[in-house]
């Protein structure tokens, strides 16, 4: 049971909530209240776009514990338009080629129970190949 | 206070209302009916629809409420600490006990000063909560608030509502009629005892009255509620362009709009049951939101919900000007019915925990 953890990151999680640097403008995610870029206090609140393209990924076949029902899944480092770059699950892949390069966009989905059926449900952010694009290729 | 009569029964606000943003959400996998069909019986059974909609594994009424709201907020161009409510109807909550609608606030970014609930009434869940944003709205309290049906329905394995007990819904973030992209002019609900569909405590599927959903529940309180809003009102079937009547399968709403005196054209465009199944508390309001999405200003609409328990929610609206710049601002309902991936009997047995794992 993780609850005050699951709860001191909800805002991160379920809308990537980061920092940005009131001194340099660097956009901070995960939020961490010193800028790595100028070393200074960054605190202010920053809400992210969401967007940004894969830059590298890998499919997980023998998920470690919490994850076995949900295999396969892909996860992906995701370089985000402002410039962190963020480890995620990707999401709504089925069918589709991913590529390092593929535009996405987040979304707030189930990630797993803390423990058993009996648990807390923890969501937070996904990525997916960007909705528009999934419709219309361009 | 005035006796209530059939001239004065509408549910009218102290200030007028209507929708600022609407968005609607739907899960990608399709589950054609004759795969049911194929499964239970052979492939011999009528099919009620073509195919239903299926949320994915990482999918729920929260997280398809966030994408539904997220695209309603977006459209309205209101920031979300300005909405103050976040009510979610549902029949498939993911918790027996704790609120959707406080999952679906932190996400969307409406806390803290914001009312959070989550309303049931079987399929009328979401327009109850529409009408209750219409009161918190036009007595003064708020100038915002976000009203949602959704639902991931559950139908028991070669039960009739396995064919069409579907996943989806829409989101309306509501406000000033002044401001609004549709104005709601008038607002009506009909309301008895009528047991036509249920689920008990614990139990994982629900229990339906077969043909007793249809004449005493389904038709009467969806022609009660809304002849009762026409006679109100003084329009008729023509005054409206489009209408759209809770859809559980693809006969009743047609049926129900020839009993009412609409044609087949008016109901064609919120008509979705057919390509994504029976969304519950959401199957009334995406259809208003397919409409929305192709509407002109000055038109009007009809949206007829139904419960099961039973009652019906009736409410004229009028589109605005405001409805050519806002529709474009996130997906069209049209947008997700169209990034379809059909899958088989197995992979949604798999999607709605129906295997034993342990």
């Amino acid at each position: 049971m993780e609850i005050p953890r699951h709860w001191r990151l909800r805002k991160q999680r379920y809308g990537l909530v980061g920092e940005v640097c009131p001194h340099c403008d660097a956009k901070l995610f995960p939020p961490r209240d010193v800028c790595p870029e100028c070393g200074q206090e960054a605190k202010t609140l920053y809400n992210f776009s969401g967007r940004g393209e894969v830059y590298s990924y890998t499919t997980v076949y023998e998920a470690p514990a919490g994850f076995e029902e949900v295999a396969p899944y892909t996860v992906a480092l995701i370089k985000l338009q402002e410039g962190p770059l963020v480890t995620a699950q990707l999401t709504d892949t089925n069918g589709e080629q991913v590529e390092i390069g593929t535009p996405v966009e987040m979304v707030t989905r189930r990630l797993r129970s803390d423990g058993d059926e009996r648990g807390l449900l923890v969501y937070g952010y996904k990525f997916r190949p960007i909705l528009q694009q999934l419709i219309s290729p361009t | 206070m005035e006796e209530i009569s059939p001239k004065n029964i509408l549910l009218k606000p102290a200030r007028p209302v209507g929708i600022m943003g609407y968005g609607a959400y739907v899960p990608r996998y399709r589950l054609p009916a004759s795969e049911v069909a194929r499964i239970w019986t052979d492939g011999q059974a009528g099919l009620p629809i073509k195919e239903k909609a299926v949320a994915g594994l990482d999918e729920d009424v929260a997280t398809m409420s966030i994408e539904a709201a997220r695209n309603a907020l977006q459209r309205a161009s209101v920031s979300p600490s300005e909405s103050r409510a976040v009510w979610v109807g549902s029949e498939s909550h993911p918790y027996a006990v704790k609120p959707t609608s406080t999952i679906d606030a932190e996400a969307i970014g409406a806390v803290p000063n914001v009312q959070a609930g989550d309303w049931q009434f079987a399929c009328k869940a979401g327009t109850e909560a529409m009408v209750a944003a219409i009161g918190f709205i036009g007595s003064g309290m708020a100038d915002y608030a976000l009203a949602i049906g959704m639902d991931t329905a559950q139908g028991r394995p070669s039960d009739a509502l396995e064919y069409t007990a579907g996943a989806g819904g829409a989101a309306y973030l509501l406000g000033p009629a002044e401001k609004s992209l549709a104005v709601i002019e008038h607002t009506y609900s009909f309301v008895t005892d009528t047991p036509d569909f249920w689920r008990r405590a614990y139990q994982k599927y629900p229990e339906h009255g077969q043909r007793f959903t249809g004449e005493p529940a389904y038709f009467k309180h969806i022609t009660e509620s809304a002849q009762a809003l026409m006679d109100a009102t003084q329009t008729k079937p023509t005054d409206y362009d489009y209408a759209v009547f809770h859809q559980p399968n693809t006969k009743f709403p047609q049926r129900v709009a020839a009993q009412l005196g609409f044609t087949k054209e008016q109901i064609a465009h919120g008509l979705l049951v057919p390509v994504i199944g029976n969304t519950y508390a959401g199957a009334a309001l995406i259809g208003l939101t397919a409409i929305l999405d192709i509407a002109n200003p000055g038109e009007r609409i009809l949206l007829v919900s139904f419960g099961s328990g039973a009652g019906s929610d009736a409410m004229a609206l009028q589109v605005t000007e405001a409805i050519q710049e806002r529709r474009d601002r996130a997906p069209k309902t049209q947008d997700y019915i169209a990034r379809r991936i059909e899958i088989d009997y197995a992979t949604y047995a798999r999607m709605r925990g129906k295997l034993v794992m342990k």
